[in-house]
């Protein structure tokens, strides 16, 4: 940090700058009330997502949170001072702004595709500053160190998002959405909390350094709190599950996205997801070492991760599968990957996992693009007014063939298949789980890959709708709204030259998963 | 960089052929598919490789750069050409070209997506025969199977969503069941740290795998070479594998079906060769005997199904199981002419087949119907089309100065003298296709195009415009130039290929 010329709390800059375009949203809204000036609002969120991304990128090229000569190494935020050494509240290493990358990209395409999506829609300022303060509490998210942080900063995220998801509010579906999304959202929170407070009842403590010390520092012969310890982890486990829609805490996600705006629906399924993710991985490679903690509770916790990562990238593509909704199907899809980025944590062990961890971290980012240019698609479908089945999307190739070019991309992306960024992460997601060596973690890759086979299913269905076809009703002209096309075309260009540029991403996140384990 | 280049052209092109309006594209995709053709004939031309591959042979415009490092394995853009790759590489550049000027008449629907997707299929096989890293062979490999799918999806004959989704299923399969074992195999090699193919082959020739996940190294490399071999197998494809093939061919536009017999079925045999017979010369001498009867049995039974066709379309498909059996019984006897003349073979059956599915579209433009049933003495009404397709039908019977005779013979000499037990007896079994080929082939061509003209659909025909004959000539000169001169390309092929026959001594 010494080496760091500005004050600490910039480390955080990736974070503020978005809290900061959401207050100067709020100016915007209170000096012109109903405003519908898209360009204004989108072209302010669309800026301060830039912004963000430029920040974080610009910190991980200089070096913050490598050690050496080189590098800047960890800024540690709001330690508390000498007398209370409990460790820092907040911490930018190079996962928190590997991370708050993907957050802002994310935010940043999903502001593009809003300018049009949003055309005509009453509360447009809302959406916005609602939209960039969820995405605030996810760069947060990235970076808390403490489990006090890690919840403001989830509910930052989760409070916003409930709105947005009912933000169509004469739209039933949109309404509903909400309220089941509010519901287990709320459940799982309280979950969490309660977890919460065990483990602190059990160490004293929530930062997560000063946790995992607690633990190290006790007797594994005579630990009295074994029973209350494992019980806090396993409800921890809850609220992430809810936050990545991982089962058992899932079914939400295909009500929520299926009912909220497509482009809502690409934010919450990609950026959400990977700031939940974020969170899963700090706090059980800081929080909760493998050797000290399977020491005291008597079981690896591991084992919760394999077995939640085979069923739910196992539920996520059988369900997917038998949907008739294209937006079904890719909710479905999105637990499915939630499944594939759990391998990350069912494959740490005691000496290493970084293979694992990082292969996650890959798959998260390139998530990041084709998931979200496929929500985007179906944002563009919705534009259109097609409808929602896949035989609605019947054709469209005829008319629109740029957008299906870059829908084919994502599917196959999301499929594995080779020419495309999904194969890499998938990839290494395969050979860091079969690394590892166990048997248990062998029915993992398996379960990968026969998945992965099952899931070019769905996906090429959408692709064969699409492209091979013939229309089953005379549409008019379609339109290309610019922002919309903009931001797909983008994930798509970045979905292919992810194959090609794939060597700083990979190498980027075995580092920050090694600097973490 | 030439092949880089090759590649960029092809792609750049594949994206403005897209994004072209359809009035212009076929011209369009026909100018830009100029260029890699005539680069890849200057290649030919300048090339100054010798030797293997893979076995430390002195590559011809070799490149290789640093891509992905995987905790120990490092993964390289790696590509080069030698005496067995060049020549299909050539076929590719130039059987595109031709491709897309016969589709000029039959594709009339959605044209800069079909010539688009055309170039991209033809960067993505440059790619597959100039690779030399199992992963960039791999992700151009799969990257043909995309664009094929869309082209018989969407431009193909009535059945063609199943045709398609067939297709796609079955190669993507076994392309699954192939990547699999070839990556559990390169992580049995003690101190391979790439995925170089040069690398793999060195160290399978100086004592190949050790023992993982409790299989002992000599069982796991014949597990590997058992799955790989099938999961090519189903590409080449051999029987009882070919299922697929029969129902893409009818279905897919013809321009589609000339690339997919012409070029695609060659990355089953490439990769057969390039994996199987260069890297696993052991488990090559064991299975020697139930894999040449796989072979003779897709030589006779591939005919046998020839001969059960009326649709024209499929005849010639069924052929090609036909011939693709030859390809497998030269490399299997694992002798110079057998390898070298499988791999002349793949070159030979590209051109042939390629001018077998244009003239057989020719026909149908006019006819509107490929049943021989439907039709006869179309020679009457179409006498240079029909005059070349009875030529490519020669040409797979093998007449002496043409290509197809020059192919056969090396298989046949170089599997009749091979080493492993009733090799002449397979290779008698084998020839005795040939007269099955004639028998077919001049069956169907009594019935549909001699004799007194007669057609059941009501189209008039008459004579093919020259841009359709125009790119049958071309196939049909270089038949014939092959035919009359092998060594145009066999002395480059068994330059390669004599390392590997040798493969033990490295």
């Amino acid at each position: 940090m010494a080496v760091f010329d500005l004050p600490g709390w910039t480390g955080l800059a990736p974070a503020l700058i978005l809290a900061a375009t959401a207050l100067v949203l709020f100016v915007v809204d209170s000096i012109s009330p109903r405003s519908t000036n898209r360009a204004v609002l989108a072209g302010i969120s669309v800026t301060g997502a830039l912004a963000s991304l430029a920040v974080a990128v610009w910190f991980i090229a200089a070096g913050v949170g490598q050690s050496g000569l080189e590098g800047l190494g960890v800024i540690e935020l709001f330690d508390g001072g000498a007398e209370f050494a409990g460790g820092s509240q907040f911490v930018v290493d190079q996962m928190a702004l590997y991370f708050m990358i993907i957050v802002a990209v994310v935010t940043a395409l999903v502001s593009v595709a809003s300018y049009d999506y949003m055309d005509g829609h009453t509360y447009q300022a809302e959406y916005y500053s609602l939209m960039i303060l969820a995405a605030t509490g996810m760069s947060l998210m990235a970076a808390a160190n403490s489990l006090v942080t890690i919840f403001i900063a989830l509910e930052l995220a989760s409070l916003p998002s409930y709105a947005l998801v009912a933000i169509l509010k004469d739209n039933r579906g949109s309404v509903e959405a909400s309220l089941k999304y509010f519901l287990i959202g709320a459940l799982s929170s309280a979950i969490m909390v309660y977890g919460i407070s065990l483990i602190y009842g059990a160490t004293g403590s929530l930062q997560l350094d000063a946790i995992a010390s607690e633990l190290a520092a006790a007797d594994a012969d005579d630990y009295a709190y074994d029973g209350i310890l494992g019980l806090g982890i396993l409800m921890l486990i809850g609220g992430f599950a809810f936050k990545t829609a991982s089962v058992p805490f899932h079914f939400w996600a295909p009500e929520a996205y299926e009912g909220a705006p497509a482009p809502i629906s690409a934010f919450l399924s990609s950026a959400s997801k990977a700031a939940g993710f974020v969170i899963a991985f700090r706090v059980f490679t800081t929080a909760f070492p493998l050797e000290v903690t399977a020491g005291l509770i008597g079981i690896d916790w591991t084992w919760a991760f394999i077995i939640l990562a085979i069923v739910t990238m196992t539920v996520g593509n059988f369900a997917a599968a038998t949907q008739d909704t294209v937006k079904r199907m890719l909710a479905y899809s999105s637990i499915g990957h939630a499944g594939y980025a759990l391998i990350g944590l069912a494959g740490l062990t005691v000496d290493g996992g970084e293979l694992v961890m990082g292969a996650a971290m890959m798959h998260l980012l390139v998530y990041g693009f084709m998931n979200t240019g496929a929500f985007l698609f179906v944002a563009l479908a919705e534009y259109w007014g097609v409808g929602r089945t896949f035989e609605d999307y019947n054709g469209l190739a005829t008319q629109a063939p740029v957008a299906c070019f870059a829908l084919g991309i994502f599917m196959f992306s999301l499929a594995g298949i080779p020419p495309l960024g999904g194969f890499w992460s998938k990839y290494f997601l395969f050979t860091g789980a079969i690394g590892v060596g166990s048997t248990a973690m062998l029915v993992v890759a398996a379960a990968l890959v026969v998945n992965s086979a099952l899931s070019l299913y769905y996906y090429s269905r959408l692709v064969k709708a699409v492209w091979i076809e013939d229309p089953l009703v005379d549409r008019d002209a379609l339109t290309q709204p610019t922002g919309l096309y903009a931001a797909i075309v983008f994930a798509a260009v970045m979905t292919v030259v992810l194959l090609p540029a794939f060597g700083p991403v990979s190498e980027t996140a075995i580092e920050a998963a090694a600097a973490v384990i | 960089m030439m092949i880089e280049a090759l590649i960029a052209v092809a792609l750049v092109g594949a994206l403005v052929t897209f994004l072209a309006p359809n009035r212009i594209a076929g011209k369009l995709a026909f100018a830009i598919s100029l260029v890699p053709a005539a680069l890849s004939l200057w290649m030919f031309s300048a090339f100054d490789g010798a030797g293997n591959a893979l076995l430390e042979g002195d590559l011809a415009f070799e490149s290789q750069v640093e891509w992905l490092q995987l905790s120990e394995y490092s993964i390289s853009w790696f590509v080069g050409l030698d005496g067995i790759s060049l020549p299909l590489v050539v076929l590719t550049t130039i059987l595109t070209t031709l491709a897309i000027v016969s589709s000029w008449t039959p594709i009339d629907e959605r044209e800069s997506q079909f010539y688009g997707l055309l170039l991209f299929i033809e960067a993505n096989l440059i790619g597959v025969f100039a690779a030399l890293d199992f992963f960039v062979w791999f992700i151009f490999w799969e990257a043909v199977l995309i664009p094929m799918y869309l082209l018989i999806g969407i431009w193909g004959g009535p059945r063609r969503k199943y045709a398609a989704i067939k297709f796609f299923v079955y190669t993507n399969v076994a392309s699954l069941l192939m990547f699999g074992a070839f990556i559990a195999l390169v992580f049995a090699l003690p101190e391979v740290t790439t995925f170089a193919l040069p690398d793999v082959a060195t160290a399978m020739l100086n004592g190949g795998p050790e023992a993982m996940f409790g299989v002992a190294g000599t069982t796991l490399a014949s597990i590997v070479f058992v799955a790989m071999f099938i999961g090519f197998a189903v590409k080449v494809p051999i029987v009882p594998f070919h299922t697929w093939l029969p129902d893409a061919h009818v279905e897919a536009p013809t321009p589609a079906s000339v690339l997919l017999a012409g070029v695609l079925l060659k990355m089953g045999t490439y990769a057969l060769l390039r994996f199987n017979f260069t890297m696993f010369p052991d488990q090559v001498e064991a299975y020697a005997v139930p894999i040449a009867a796989i072979a003779v049995i897709s030589v006779i039974y591939g005919a046998l199904l020839a001969l059960a066709q009326t649709d024209l379309k499929r005849i010639v498909a069924y052929s090609s199981v036909s011939s693709m059996g030859y390809v497998i019984l030269g490399l299997i006897a694992y002798t110079q002419f057998g390898v070298g003349g499988a791999t002349f073979q793949m070159v030979s059956h590209g051109l042939i087949s390629g001018l077998m599915f244009m003239a057989v579209g020719v026909i149908y433009n006019a006819t509107h119907t490929r049943m021989v049933t439907d039709m006869s003495g179309m020679a009457d009404r179409m006498p240079v089309a029909v005059g070349i397709l009875v030529a490519g039908a020669f040409g797979y019977m093998g007449l002496p100065l043409m290509s197809g005779f020059a192919a056969e013979y090396f298989i046949f000499f170089g599997s009749f003298g091979a080493d492993f037990p009733y090799a002449p007896i397979f290779t008698a079994l084998a020839m005795f296709g040939i007269v099955l080929v004639a028998g077919y082939l001049l069956f169907a061509m009594q019935r549909a195009v001699f004799g007194p003209y007669n057609l059941e659909t009501d189209y008039e025909v008459s004579t093919a415009p020259l841009h359709d004959i125009a790119p049958m000539f071309v196939l049909l000169g270089l038949i014939i130039a092959l035919g009359v001169a092998p060594d145009l390309i066999f002395e480059m092929i068994t330059d390669a290929v004599d390392p590997i026959l040798d493969g033990g001594e490295l």
